[in-house]
């Protein structure tokens, strides 16, 4: 495989959100606003570039017994080094994210990447797949953090971190609350994701015909 | 007492453990096609999770005095890796039954994010000794209460008429999103004055 389709392997055919349905937790929780949805997806993005190349470098030293042990900790490694990069820099941000950086460690997708890419491949096919699945994660956040920020309140990506407002695009009384509470999460996934099975299966008879 | 039953019905009913915090989503996704598997999977988290929280309370005083808080996230993922492993050998040991209907589930529950979720939000809180233990239990007796409702309905749900599009995951998420809108209701629940505190 070439990097170009490592990449877009995870970004589009395996999606982690989308088509293998990983990571559900944070997903759901945070996705109330657009910039906690950009913010969460570049966190784990990094987290999974690094963990993947970390891993990558060691495949050969690792024992093939304590394998998962071995992983978590380098996972837990670069979850904290982003934690308390994050806790500095962006305080708002990480205090709207709350429990969901350091539970990074818990994601299922870190965990699945080291254990079928980066334990086969060398540092930089890793460090590329590392980076589409991120991308694949952080448009999937984004795309539903857009949806339930604008139809919810009526605005679009305001950033206190960043003392930006946001652009108004209706008023906040005329949003579906419900929305930007729990239920709109489950629900907004879900037809997200019946969408997007829709679309899958159109494509797939129309190459089939 | 009226303190711990706090503890208890919030972490049970206002902030459940899936519906508020989503916190677990994936097994309550995966193991919740049958009532049986999910009671087991119930079973087994809530025997963790209160465990998790007794230890990683006197973990997280160490970390306090040898002043190396930073550390918590990586000795509490290595603390319940260790802790799931032991439980499961000793389950295996004592009563081979009850490893028999926890069996694969067991292992899976380090990747829980419930498990690792209560004992940050237990530090967070600031919470002692047996409030910990008691908000563990709480949280898992919530998790386990809406794994165990998802499964009845999809059971049912399995045989339901629905377009191709739909079906397994989407329904189920929506099916969730309703039980949500159900629990939406106990958050205008007063619990303090409700229990006098």
């Amino acid at each position: 495989m070439t990097k170009w389709q490592i990449f877009k392997n995870g970004v589009f055919n395996e999606n982690p959100t989308f088509r293998l349905v990983l990571g559900m937790c944070p997903t759901l929780a945070v996705t109330t606003a657009m910039v906690n949805g950009l913010g969460m997806g570049i966190a784990t993005t990094l987290v999974l570039t690094g963990s993947n190349v970390i891993i990558a470098l060691l495949r050969k030293v690792i024992p093939k017994e304590i394998r998962i042990p071995a992983y978590i900790v380098v996972i837990a490694t670069f979850t904290t080094i982003i934690d308390k990069t994050m806790a500095a820099s962006m305080p708002d941000l990480h205090r709207v994210l709350g429990i969901f950086i350091p539970l990074i460690v818990v994601n299922c997708i870190v965990l699945a990447r080291a254990e079928a890419f980066a334990s086969k491949h060398n540092a930089l096919d890793a460090a590329v797949d590392g980076l589409g699945m991120g991308m694949g994660f952080t448009l999937a956040l984004t795309l539903l953090s857009s949806i339930r920020e604008l139809v919810g309140t009526g605005t679009l990506l305001k950033a206190t971190d960043f003392g930006f407002e946001g652009f108004a695009l209706f008023p906040e009384d005329l949003g579906a609350k419900l929305l930007i509470l729990p239920p709109g999460a489950f629900i907004t996934l879900g037809l997200l994701l019946a969408g997007i099975n829709w679309l899958v299966a159109r494509k797939e008879e129309k190459a089939h015909d | 007492m009226t303190e711990y039953l706090f503890i208890v019905l919030s972490a049970i009913f206002i902030n459940n453990f899936i519906v508020a915090r989503f916190l677990g989503i994936c097994p309550f996704l995966g193991v919740s096609k049958q009532v049986e598997t999910a009671t087991g999977m119930g079973m087994a988290v809530t025997f963790v999770m209160a465990l998790a929280s007794g230890i990683t309370y006197w973990i997280q005083k160490v970390l306090v005095v040898l002043d190396i808080e930073f550390l918590r996230t990586i000795t509490f993922i290595l603390v319940i890796a260790v802790l799931v492993q032991f439980v499961e050998m000793v389950i295996k040991k004592s009563s081979p039954v009850l490893y028999q209907a926890l069996g694969i589930y067991l292992p899976l529950i380090t990747t829980n994010c419930a498990v690792l979720g209560v004992t940050i939000i237990n530090v967070d809180e600031n919470y002692n000794f047996l409030q910990s233990v008691v908000n563990g239990i709480g949280g898992a007796l919530g998790f386990s209460l809406l794994l165990i409702l998802f499964a009845g309905i999809r059971e049912r749900l399995a045989f339901a008429p629905l377009p191709k599009a739909i079906e397994g995951i989407p329904i189920a998420l929506i099916t969730a999103g309703l039980i949500s809108i159900a629990f939406l209701g106990f958050s205008g629940f007063d619990l303090a004055a409700l229990l006098g505190l």
